[in-house]
């Protein structure tokens, strides 16, 4: 008889409690919701506030598996090191807030259905096996759990064409990406003879030879694919509709913990296995990262929609964090991270207050609807302003910091041209940041907001406001951890 | 005393009267009262505060004085530091006593949204002080950016018809600016290898490298100034601006530039700025005269006086760059007299503004005969602005020229010229509005000065007389620090003659 092999689960057991949660809902939705709409509704508020504890213990459980030094399970196909721990806090902290956020909206729009939470919960553990990837084949696993639950909850909203169109293009393009992905993918396992991060990450630095061509072209196969998902421009122009036709909360989320797991992907992808070939993929991302900057900075000034704005402007911030990238290094990657969780706090506030734009029942998303909002709600009309300001890199507010880093890195690297057209971007960017703040603060007042709209959001607009402004007070811990978890990167 | 952190006392104290403001509740009328009660305080305890700097000053040491230094950013070896010397320390004294002006200024023309005013002015004032005391490359960045959100808020919510134009102006022309200067701040902070300034100050830093972070920084503080070509944000900023707003503009902002330059290019890139001299000399003659000339043909009096305060900041953009002591102690206090005076005279319109509610010269005529006292507090004003002995522009303007003579003859003659422009346009917008017969029917009512408008200018007129009869209260404090950075640019320029073929 064979022996049974187990694997080592400890450094996995957030992700076990996760998916155990998220099917232990998935059960108790299903038995639960027979008579009707009134207990429909009530599966749904039950299993959205038992997500948010899973997602709370998850939270802890990354906490306690913490160690000192990197562990490497499931036969290498799994790392937990500083890295994969810092990227699943904040991907779990954006969940959470993306589910707290979520409810009076779907409640509203009586789609409160208990299946949004529990793809939520598959979606935040695809992500969280993004971040804990370390070979192709657990990269892949990760990323289509995650893709497989957006799709559906982008066309959550079923009786909606916007939201079945948006869900219908992002499956279609994140099909297509997935499959360049894997097309990459293979042609990296044909020249290279494994998947493994480690393995891959030897032969590459051991060949004094030049690496296969079979692996540079699977390489950039596999940048394509991941680029789609960080909607890094050439492969954005999903990203506007997506984000457009959503539901608000979606888009919320979409903005906020996808990337930020995608970017820990990528990065890890680029650096790890791939490092040594930086030479022949910096030029590739520096080229993705000025096209995102320019183009994010650019394409929004047209804009009326805000969800449409927010998409524009989620690609020039993801231009600003490939920067980081293109620097490469581990200041490189601690300037991407500390811009990236400012990022998200950032637009996790932006969408609080969007999710605030109520008007007698009705969600609204033009920009016009903010019409003299500093006039009828002035506290939120303060918490978006600090928002916009802060992605404009102004500061004292903490968007200039994550900037600031950036900057400070590619100008270290000697990569002025692209410092300079970053710079020269953010000024373009900060005019239609601004041009909300000039609806709120300058126009004439409109109809208030109903005044019970996004209590939740409420919350999450006050907590975010508060970090961003006053972030420059103690940088420290944010910076400290980035800078270790950049560490375990380059630790190995 | 000496323990006292009074740079951030000074810096952060108009913060705590934000913070009462923010907590004022009742019904309009009562939080408007209480508002702009706690913001007078805010502002005049800061004042009384920042008289410890004036009295404290050692004007004998060249360095830093007041300093205090704590942990901010370790990793990467920056910190909050703040200190002043001579060139710094008569700014935080301008923008102490401009910021109750306003205040008071804004009494009673300003009745919308009087909370969130008052709390733009208090925002500003931090910021404003901030900007020249700090002594860390990154807090510097953090208070000379910090102050965009404040104006143009204020430029936006509470100025004219065309606000929303002017406000975009403003932020976008001074943004460009200053994220240039950003990357050329760390890229001097990587080559250094600090952060701090003073340590900055004795980097000699390479000479190839030195002409593009010159021109980086010259972006930022050529908009700031504003120099010609890059000047037009600032008609239009002023003339929408609400009253305060163009003193706080005209009276403090405009000085970053000027400070910027004596701060950061002058005493850190000596030899760029040897080199760079006649393309400043050159900008600043076009500024003299062709502003001068612009000027004279304004028919909005704000718009006259935005024109007029290009001009007057390129004599300091002229004695700066003349790198002698004269020029440069010229170029300070003409900032200082110029942020009195430009305060001063937005304030004289504002005051017939509230009154009439127009900025059109020809709306005016022969207010003499109605309002005494006003003609007579703008003749002074008028005519520091001239710069007739005896009052502060004078001395600025004697100095600058004296200092430019030095340097460059032909500099100074167009200079002065443009001096001559600057009593033409100065003397016959006063006979417009303040000479003639009073025949317009909107203003046979109008009234003189109010004891509220007298206490406003009552400080600006003792500062403007004052600097005009005995500068020396305000040389001496400058002297030691000016003659270090002038000792320092005549060692790069002996440098640069001695090896001209290497460096060019």
């Amino acid at each position: 008889m064979a022996d049974v092999h187990l694997p080592n689960l400890v450094p996995a057991m957030p992700e076990i409690l996760l998916a155990v949660a998220a099917m232990g809902l998935l059960m108790l939705g299903a038995f639960t919701r027979d008579g009707g709409e009134a207990a429909a509704l009530r599966a749904s508020r039950q299993v959205a506030l038992l997500g948010l504890v899973a997602l709370g213990v998850t939270l802890a459980a990354v906490l306690m598996v913490a160690a000192p030094s990197a562990v490497v399970t499931f036969e290498g196909m799994f790392v937990l090191d500083d890295f994969a721990i810092f990227m699943k806090l904040f991907v779990l902290v954006g969940a959470a807030l993306s589910l707290f956020m979520a409810q009076s909206y779907l409640e509203l729009h009586r789609i409160a259905r208990f299946e949004f939470t529990v793809l939520m919960l598959l979606a935040t553990l695809g992500m969280l096996l993004m971040v804990s990837a370390n070979d192709f084949l657990g990269l892949y696993l990760g990323l289509e759990m995650q893709s497989l639950a957006l799709y559906v909850i982008a066309a959550f909203h079923r009786e909606d064409v916007r939201s079945n169109e948006a869900g219908l293009k992002y499956f279609v393009l994140g099909a297509l990406a997935s499959g360049l992905l894997l097309y990459g993918t293979s042609l990296i396992y044909g020249f290279a003879g494994t998947t493994s991060f480690s393995a891959i990450a030897a032969m590459l630095q051991g060949a004094g030879a030049p690496p296969p061509p079979g692996v540079i072209v699977g390489l950039v196969f596999v940048m394509a694919g991941l680029s789609f998902k960080i909607s890094a421009v050439p492969f954005h122009m999903w990203t506007p509709d997506v984000y457009e036709g959503a539901p608000t909360p979606v888009t919320a989320f979409f903005s906020v913990t996808p990337k930020l797991a995608a970017i820990g992907l990528l990065l890890r992808v680029m650096l790890e296995p791939f490092g040594a070939l930086f030479a022949q993929w910096q030029q590739i991302v520096i080229f993705i990262a000025v096209a995102s900057m320019v183009l994010g900075a650019f394409a929004a000034i047209g804009q009326t929609n805000i969800k449409r704005l927010m998409a524009y402007s989620s690609i020039g911030h993801v231009g600003y964090a490939l920067m980081g990238l293109a620097v490469g290094g581990q200041e490189g990657v601690t300037a991407v991270l500390i811009y990236m969780v400012i990022y998200i706090v950032m637009n996790l506030g932006a969408f609080a207050c969007i999710l605030c734009m109520r008007r007698r029942g009705q969600m609204l998303v033009n920009i016009s609807d903010l019409a003299g909002l500093s006039k009828t709600s002035p506290a939120i009309a303060l918490g978006l302003a600090i928002f916009m300001f802060s992605m404009a890199g102004i500061p004292p507010l903490a968007g200039f910091f994550g900037k600031l880093y950036i900057f400070l890195a590619a100008v270290r690297a000697e990569l002025f041209t692209l410092a300079i057209i970053g710079v020269l971007s953010s000024v373009v960017a900060a005019y239609y940041y601004l041009r909300i703040v000039k609806v709120m603060y300058f126009d004439e007042a409109a109809e208030p907001f109903d005044r019970d709209a996004g209590r939740e959001a409420k919350w999450v607009i006050l907590g975010t406001a508060l970090l961003i402004v006053s972030f420059f007070l103690i940088p420290g811990p944010l910076v400290t951890s980035a800078s270790s978890a950049a560490a375990a990167l380059f630790g190995s | 005393m000496r323990d006292l952190p009074i740079l951030s006392l000074v810096t952060f104290l108009p913060l705590v009267g934000v913070a009462f403001i923010l907590f004022v509740r009742g019904d309009a009328p009562m939080v408007a009262r209480n508002a702009r009660n706690v913001a007078l305080l805010a502002s005049v305890a800061t004042f009384l505060v920042s008289l410890g700097l004036w009295f404290g000053f050692d004007p004998a040491g060249a360095d830093f004085q007041f300093v205090e230094k704590r942990e901010w950013m370790p990793a990467l070896n920056i910190a909050y530091h703040m200190g002043v010397d001579g060139i710094s320390v008569l700014f935080v004294l301008l923008s102490t006593v401009l910021i109750p002006v306003c205040i008071l200024s804004s009494w009673e023309s300003i009745t919308v949204r009087v909370k969130e005013y008052m709390i733009a002015f208090l925002v500003m004032e931090t910021m404003l002080v901030g900007t020249f005391c700090a002594l860390d490359l990154v807090v510097f960045y953090v208070f000379f950016e910090g102050v965009l959100i404040p104006m143009f808020l204020i430029i936006g919510v509470w100025g004219g018809p065309r606000r929303v134009y002017s406000a975009f102006k403003f932020f976008l022309f001074t943004l460009a600016g200053s994220v240039l200067m950003l990357l050329a701040l760390l890229m001097m902070y990587l080559e250094a290898g600090t952060a701090d300034i003073p340590t900055l100050m004795t980097h000699d830093f390479r000479p190839g490298l030195q002409v593009w972070l010159w021109l980086a920084l010259f972006a930022a503080f050529a908009v700031k100034l504003p120099m010609w070509p890059v000047h037009t944000w600032l008609p239009d900023a002023h003339v929408e601006a609400p009253t305060a707003g163009s003193v706080i503009l005209a009276g403090v902002l405009l000085k970053y530039g000027g400070y910027g330059f004596l701060r950061f290019s002058l005493p850190m890139l000596p030899e760029a700025s040897v080199m760079f001299t006649p393309l400043v000399y050159t900008l600043s003659v076009v500024a003299v005269i062709y502003t001068s000339l612009v000027a004279l043909a304004q028919e909005d009096m704000k718009k006259l006086i935005a024109y007029s305060s290009v001009a007057h900041m390129a004599y300091v953009t002229v004695g700066a760059f003349s790198m002698n002591v004269h020029g440069i102690e010229g170029s300070l206090l003409q900032m200082l007299s110029h942020g009195i005076v430009s305060a001063a005279l937005f304030l004289i319109v504002g005051v017939v503004y509230d009154r009439i509610h127009s900025r059109d010269i020809a709306t005016y005529g022969g207010l003499v005969h109605r309002m005494p006292v006003y003609a007579a507090v703008f003749m002074l004003f008028m005519l520091a602005s001239v710069g007739l002995p005896g009052t502060s522009g004078f001395i600025g303007e004697f100095l600058v020229l004296v200092g430019a003579f030095q340097a460059n003859s032909w500099v100074a003659l167009l200079t002065a010229i443009g001096m001559i422009l600057g009593a033409a346009y100065m003397l016959y917008l006063y006979r417009r509005v303040i000479f003639g017969a009073l025949t317009k029917d909107a203003l046979k009512k109008i009234t003189d000065l109010t004891p509220r408008e007298l206490a406003v200018f009552a400080p600006l007129i003792v500062l403007v007389v004052w600097m005009g009869v005995y500068p020396d209260s305000f040389l001496s404090i400058m002297h030691a620090s000016v003659e270090q950075l002038v000792d320092r640019l005549a060692a790069a320029e002996a440098g640069l003659a001695a090896a001209p073929l290497a460096l060019r």
